[in-house]
């Protein structure tokens, strides 16, 4: 995780960030310390931190810093540039802390985590708005794993992990964020799978950590707390209204090491 | 049809990105193929497919192609065109492009430019971010020109749309046609090219003054059926003669006897414009009473004549450099909708040279050989009337004085 020392609506880059809509610094680093405090209490979890950066207000969101896949990472290759100073920070990190760094071939753009998702046993991977198929393509042979690209439509949902979220060996999602062939592949994989209604969506109930039995979020409703509750999972969840306004939550905020 | 190869590849047949490519390209109206597909072994094994994308226009090809990339299809023959310098003035590469009548494009730095004008024949130069045709004698040493055929892409004619009558006529060129309905189709054409704005050549042979339909052609002129006129010395002084003697080539036009001393009329008449110093001077001077050239005059139609070898005078409007008289023509070409060649063999091939293969071509002779030289040599858009010029122009400017006055263009 990233504190969100320099955080902030700077730029707009997705359709959730409005400058004239600034987030509240001091609630957003309150809702920060308290997920990351959440996250803390929970057993066999170790938060690893990374040095925030002057300039860079989206390094709060580390999930797209890159894919992690045992003691390789892979670096995002970020669409727009106000994001791409990011990556070499992310780089040293990891080979600092013993990974095998990998990079894509210049022009793919790949925003890691943020849009390749595990489930079921299977990776799938989001594109469209930020990563190209192609991207997709080259990692999977890069990781020599099947990951099944999923086409995205509605904008508001630009990375597989805002309308995407595995749970055990199922998943949630919000069906109108992809096209009908992505809803096709999802449906047949996930037929017990959970649909999210729009009014959770927004509020990125798919943007969960699931942790063992707990999802981790910024808001819920009943609904969606049954169904969980029925597979066995219980929620948790985490005011994070000042992210929200950037386009991201808990899932955006953090990225699983292995 | 332009087509172009893509390769989709990963795992797109679980995550049915392979169909979602191919119904994408045949909703927008493409066609596709797929040439080869391999089909990964293991879970884990990507597949790949190549695919040959197909669309009416090159527009439409370009559009399908750039949606389907961002659904993962990457192009594969992508390559730039080859540009050489000229060895020499005059002198292009071996291995030269060598362009058809038809709407081509050249890809140049990842970037498809159409060229201009479209032009068989020519070789293609490519200057500052143009592709334009070139002919071999006005190509300069050292201007980059397209080699061989990669990074090039022709536009098929599309079929033309069933016109009736017409539909029999292109089949083969024939002498057994009913006439009267070939003339009122080629006025229904030249009505419908004047009603879109574009303009109507005439290719024009002495025949049609000798033969008696000089008036006719006037008539025509005057009523702004014809825009452009592409002739040589003998049209044009055979008409001069006419005006001036009653004569062509010393034979009366209303008699259809030898004149007294009709054969200087012919040199007289080419005399006399030579001292008046042009056709449009003695038009002014009243010296030019009537005929085709005097219509041309007053109506403002631009002409162009182009000298041969056998000319008398010339007429001081013939152009005798055969390479000028090609590039005049060629300046009036932009525009034209529909090119009618009556009696002439030499003029008509020259301008189907010229022509785009968008241009009708109406192709009037009494020798069926005419007509399939030109189709012979390229211009495949020509249509045959095999018939007497003078009886055909006589038939047209009367269907065509039937017409509400001529739309402008």
């Amino acid at each position: 995780m990233c504190q969100p020392v320099f955080y902030g609506i700077e730029y707009e880059i997705n359709p959730w960030m409005h400058r004239e809509h600034p987030a509240d610094h001091d609630l957003a680093e309150r809702q920060w310390n308290e997920l990351c405090q959440m996250f803390g209490s929970l057993p066999g979890v170790e938060i690893e931190l990374i040095e925030p950066q002057k300039g860079l207000p989206d390094m709060v969101f580390t999930a797209n810093a890159g894919l992690v896949r045992g003691d390789t990472f892979i670096s995002s290759r970020f669409r727009y540039p106000e994001r791409r100073g990011e990556s070499p920070h992310y780089e040293k990190w990891f080979a600092e802390h013993g990974y095998r760094v990998l990079r894509l071939p210049e022009g793919l753009e790949f925003e890691g985590a943020g849009d390749v998702l595990s489930a079921g046993g299977t990776w799938f991977g989001g594109y469209y708005f930020r990563s190209a198929p192609q991207a997709l393509s080259a990692v999977s042979e890069l990781l020599g794993e099947e990951i099944l690209p999923l086409r995205l439509v509605d904008e508001r949902f630009y990375h597989l992990d805002t309308c995407f979220c595995a749970v055990g060996d199922t998943a949630m999602y919000y069906p109108a964020a992809f096209d009908e062939y992505a809803l096709a592949v999802l449906r047949d994989r996930f037929p017990d799978g959970i649909e999210v209604a729009p009014e959770e969506a927004v509020q990125f109930a798919c943007n969960s950590v699931v942790i063992d039995d707990r999802v981790v979020m910024n808001a819920t409703s009943p609904k969606l707390r049954a169904a969980l509750s029925e597979r066995g999972y219980e929620c948790h969840p985490v005011g994070l209204s000042e992210f929200v306004k950037s386009g991201g939550s808990a899932k955006c905020l953090t990225l699983r090491l292995e | 049809m332009p087509s172009e190869l893509v390769e989709l590849k990963g795992h797109i047949i679980d995550s049915l990105s392979l169909p979602r490519v191919l119904d994408a390209v045949l909703a927008q109206g493409g066609q596709f193929e797929i040439e080869e597909i391999i089909v990964g072994k293991t879970r884990d094994d990507q597949s790949c497919a190549r695919i040959r994308i197909q669309a009416a226009t090159a527009e439409k090809l370009e559009s399908i192609l750039g949606y389907i990339e961002k659904e993962g299809a990457n192009r594969l023959d992508h390559e730039n065109a080859r540009l050489e310098p000229a060895p020499k003035d005059g002198v292009f590469p071996d291995d030269f492009y060598c362009t058809t009548n038809l709407p081509t494009s050249v890809r140049v730095a990842g970037e498809w430019l159409p060229v201009e004008p479209i032009e068989m024949d020519c070789g293609i130069v490519v200057e500052n971010g143009r592709a334009q045709t070139v002919p071999m004698n006005r190509v300069l040493r050292g201007q980059m020109i397209v080699v061989e055929h990669e990074g090039v892409r022709v536009e098929p004619q599309q079929r033309r749309e069933s016109h009736g009558v017409f539909e029999f006529m292109i089949s083969t060129v024939s002498s057994e046609k009913p006439k009267a309905l070939m003339v009122t189709e080629v006025a229904r054409r030249i009505v419908e090219t004047k009603k879109q704005g574009r303009k109507v050549l005439l290719v024009g042979g002495p025949a049609i003054v000798h033969a008696g339909a000089g008036a006719a052609v006037e008539g025509m002129i005057r009523d702004g059926w014809i825009d452009v006129l592409f002739a040589g010395n003998a049209l044009a002084l055979h008409d001069i003669e006419s005006a001036l003697y009653g004569t062509a080539l010393g034979v009366s036009l209303e008699e259809g006897r030898p004149a007294p001393h009709g054969h200087e009329h012919h040199l007289r008449a080419v005399n006399t414009i030579r001292r008046v110093g042009s056709i449009a001077e003695a038009v002014r001077q009243g010296v030019l009473k009537r005929g085709i050239m005097r219509e041309c005059v007053l109506a403002g139609v631009p002409f162009v004549l182009a000298g041969s070898i056998r000319d008398d005078g010339p007429l001081p409007e013939v152009i005798t450099d055969v390479l000028e008289a090609q590039d005049a023509m060629r300046r009036q070409l932009p525009g034209i909708g529909l090119a009618l060649m009556v009696a002439t063999t030499l003029h008509s091939v020259a301008t189907g040279n010229l022509l785009p293969a968008s241009v009708e071509v109406v192709c009037v002779d009494i020798n069926a050989a005419v007509v399939t030289k030109l189709a012979d040599r390229g211009t495949h858009q020509a249509m045959g009337v095999v018939t007497d010029a003078a009886l055909f122009m006589r038939e047209l400017a009367d269907e065509l004085k039937e017409e509400k006055p001529c739309p402008a263009s």
